[in-house]
């Protein structure tokens, strides 16, 4: 879909005004990916609102991502609980795994590591979400095995 | 609404519902500190300087967003408040990066002034401010986010004031800062330069790009001939920043203090408002006749193009009304053509050796001037644009008593005004000017108001509209007789918006319109002494037509200098091919 038509859409489904702005933010991008200057000055076009507001608008939530990502956002709790339950160790072995740090996304645009604020399974921790699915209770060696799958299935898939 | 009584360290004080604890505390003439507060803006309560303890809460509360209640008791100044203030500040601090002996905005800081209030002789907190390197891109404003105390006064100004938007809040928590659109350079984005934004910064995250190095290199130059011009508004601000009230007029003594600081031929930019009035008020009578005579194909309302961030803001906001835009160059720029042409000529000085700098009220005229088409002369019309804070800096640097100067007079040929001049330092200043010459052209007759006062169109409201019935009209412009003149004026962007929304639509009912890009006009623009308020506005308002007042000649037309110019030297006359070569110019639609 082009960015003209998918933002009309989505302002069409949530509403014109600049309370509308999260939910439309929230379905382009799941629509078309990283929120880019390109599509957030469409938005601004079409809503009538200033581009920067746009952008402040996106940046506050770190689930509207507006720098590109990879296909995978793995983004690890990084709340106290999780902590206190090791999550720094499934960090390492999935920064391991994958050859990047904290922040990064893997050179073939797969996966980016983030950490991220509670996620409300703190009873299972550590935990993880990879873009919409949550996993609980992991180990090191069970997050890279998470990964593992994902990467045959996209192989497969492909 | 009711009134409501309540007690504020002890004092007793009705006040009507709704009033804010400190605004009633202003009221008792006592003084809450403030930061992110600011009169001409809505209130925000991010900063917590103004916390004040209500007697009955644990909570302290922000002063300036708490409505008042009957019965309350309010310590402003309780060991808890002051703690909690003087912690407040030390956080503020901590994050600041306090380079107060190389700040532009040192001794007129808010931060600084409330830090050696209030702050702890010696703050504990650990430094954690960001040094990042500033945006120096804009040929007007520096933004420098290290200094920044996240008030967000400007991003509420861009967008209240002025509804451009150009900032906002991106982020949040610890990562939460003032940005443009992703991030990008001041000069790639909408900002129009107005300078809003730095005269209402607290602190020195957003100051002017300032020149002054520059000019004191050519004033030293015995190369280099120096031509100074100052704008209508810098009179009326000047001595703010030299220790005085707002409201005084400062003409003569400003004049003798450019002599001191060693400008070679000192003029004024009033001169060329005269001229601009000549130029703009022919080419509306020019459209007029177009319109009504003619092929009708003329664009109505015509638009006043003396603003710069006005300009840019059509530029980027309605490219498609630029048409509406008066071609002449605003007086700054017409000025500087006439110094490297005119002056040229008489000084005899070649005009690659005369530095061309001006005074302003403002922060849009720095881009002004280096817009690249501004060089109509063969070279650029202005070299250097000074604030009229930069101006005053200059005054201090050289050690010049600027209290104990004589007054003198600018020297001649580009010097003399009218008063119709001067006012264009206020909003509605502009189109007063025009009406006075234009309805004289028209009918032979002054403008028939009492004692040229043009009152319907001067006063602080956004927008304010006047119609002027032409009867009596000169044999040449018989065709407007009857014709009701219908003329807007608005200020600040945000009300020029209203205005360009009624003509893309069509149902726009007038024929000629004056926006200015600042609230109150120049004499509250972007360049001027800071701070700004409703009352200072007022006051250089009532300057500015004291000044208009005060002189001999009072209309454009009636300038004796100006009558000169079109006999010596733009001798095809007022929209003539001289005039048009060197004083009008074109725009620029912009994303």
């Amino acid at each position: 879909m082009s960015i003209s038509l998918s933002v009309k859409t989505a302002i069409e489904e949530s509403g014109n005004s600049r309370e509308n702005l999260m939910s439309v933010l929230q379905i382009i991008r799941s629509d078309l990916g990283t929120l880019s200057p390109a599509i957030l000055t469409e938005v601004a076009d079409q809503m009538g609102l200033s581009r920067a507001d746009v952008y402040g608008t996106a940046t506050f939530y770190s689930f509207l991502e507006t720098t590109p990502v990879g296909k995978y956002s793995i983004r690890i709790c990084r709340s106290i609980s999780c902590d206190m339950k090791n999550k720094n160790a499934v960090r390492e072995a999935l920064e391991n795994h994958l050859f990047i740090k904290k922040g990064e996304t893997t050179k073939d645009g797969m996966f980016t590591l983030t950490e991220t604020n509670c996620l409300g399974h703190c009873h299972e921790g550590p935990v993880m979400l990879v873009n919409d699915e949550i996993h609980t209770e992991l180990t090191p060696d069970s997050a890279v095995k998470i990964i593992e799958e994902i990467r045959i299935r996209e192989g497969v898939d492909e | 609404m009711k009134k409501m009584k309540l007690y504020i360290d002890n004092n007793e004080v009705e006040v009507m519902e709704g009033t804010t604890i400190l605004e009633a505390a202003q009221g008792l003439n006592i003084t809450i500190p403030t930061l992110c507060h600011h009169e001409d803006l809505c209130i925000a309560g991010n900063c917590r300087v103004c916390v004040v303890e209500v007697e009955g809460s644990e909570m302290l509360s922000a002063a300036c967003a708490t409505p008042v209640s009957t019965g309350m008791r309010i310590k402003t100044n309780s060991l808890k408040v002051r703690d909690s203030r003087r912690t407040i500040i030390d956080m503020l601090l901590s994050e600041h990066a306090g380079e107060c002996v190389t700040c532009q905005r040192s001794g007129n800081c808010e931060l600084q002034t409330l830090a050696v209030l209030y702050g702890s002789p010696d703050n504990h907190l650990m430094d954690i401010s960001i040094k990042t390197e500033p945006d120096r891109s804009s040929s007007s404003i520096i933004k420098d986010d290290s200094k920044c105390i996240k008030c967000q006064r400007c991003v509420r100004t861009c967008q209240e004031i002025q509804k451009i938007g150009a900032l906002t809040m991106s982020g949040k928590g610890e990562h939460a800062k003032v940005s443009t659109f992703f991030e990008l350079p001041l000069n790639t984005v909408v900002c129009t330069n107005c300078g809003q934004c730095v005269i209402r910064c607290p602190t020195g995250a957003l100051v002017e790009r300032t020149y002054i190095d520059e000019v004191w290199d050519v004033i030293g130059n015995s190369d280099v001939h120096t031509v100074v011009q100052t704008a209508p508004a810098v009179r009326v601000g000047l001595g703010e920043a030299l220790g005085h009230d707002a409201g005084g007029r400062f003409t003569g003594q400003m004049v003798s203090a450019l002599r001191k600081l060693g400008f070679d031929a000192v003029f004024d930019t009033n001169f060329t408002a005269d001229l601009t009035i000549i130029e703009e008020g022919s080419e509306l009578l020019n459209r007029l006749t177009n319109v009504i005579k003619g092929s009708g194909e003329a664009l109505l309302p015509m638009f006043t193009s003396c603003s710069p961030g006005w300009i840019k803001f059509i530029e980027h906001q309605f490219p498609h009304l630029l048409g509406h835009l008066s071609t002449c160059k605003s007086p700054q720029q017409m000025f500087g053509a006439l110094a490297k042409t005119r002056w040229s000529e008489k000084a005899q000085i070649e005009p690659e050796k005369i530095s061309s700098i001006s005074i302003m009220p403002c922060t849009a005229k720095k881009f002004e001037a280096a817009r690249p088409e501004m060089n109509d002369s063969g070279y650029r019309d202005v070299d250097y644009v000074l604030t009229t804070r930069e101006l005053a800096k200059m005054i201090k640097q050289a050690g010049i008593d600027f209290d104990k100067l004589d007054e003198s007079e600018c020297d001649s040929l580009l010097g003399k005004h009218s008063g119709a001049a001067v006012i264009f330092g206020a909003t509605g200043g502009v189109m007063e000017a025009a009406i006075r010459t234009v309805y004289e052209l028209v009918t032979g007759r002054p403008v028939p108001f009492e004692n040229l006062n043009i009152t319907a169109v001067r006063g602080m409201e956004g927008i304010r509209e006047a119609t002027l019935r032409i009867e009596g009209t000169v044999e040449k412009y018989n065709f407007l007789e009857g014709v009701e003149l219908k003329v807007a004026v608005a200020h600040g962007l945000k009300n020029a918006n209203a205005i360009m929304e009624l003509v893309s639509q069509g149902s726009a009912p007038w024929h000629f319109v004056e926006v200015m890009a600042c609230p109150g006009g120049c004499l509250s623009g972007g360049g001027q002494p800071i701070p700004t308020s409703p009352e200072i506005r007022e006051a250089r308002a009532r300057a500015i037509y004291e000044e208009d007042e005060s002189l001999p000649i009072r209309k454009s037309h009636e300038n004796p200098e100006i009558t000169r110019i079109y006999e010596e030297f733009l001798t095809d006359g007022p929209c003539g091919h001289k005039s048009h070569h060197l004083l009008h110019t074109h725009y620029t639609p912009r994303r």
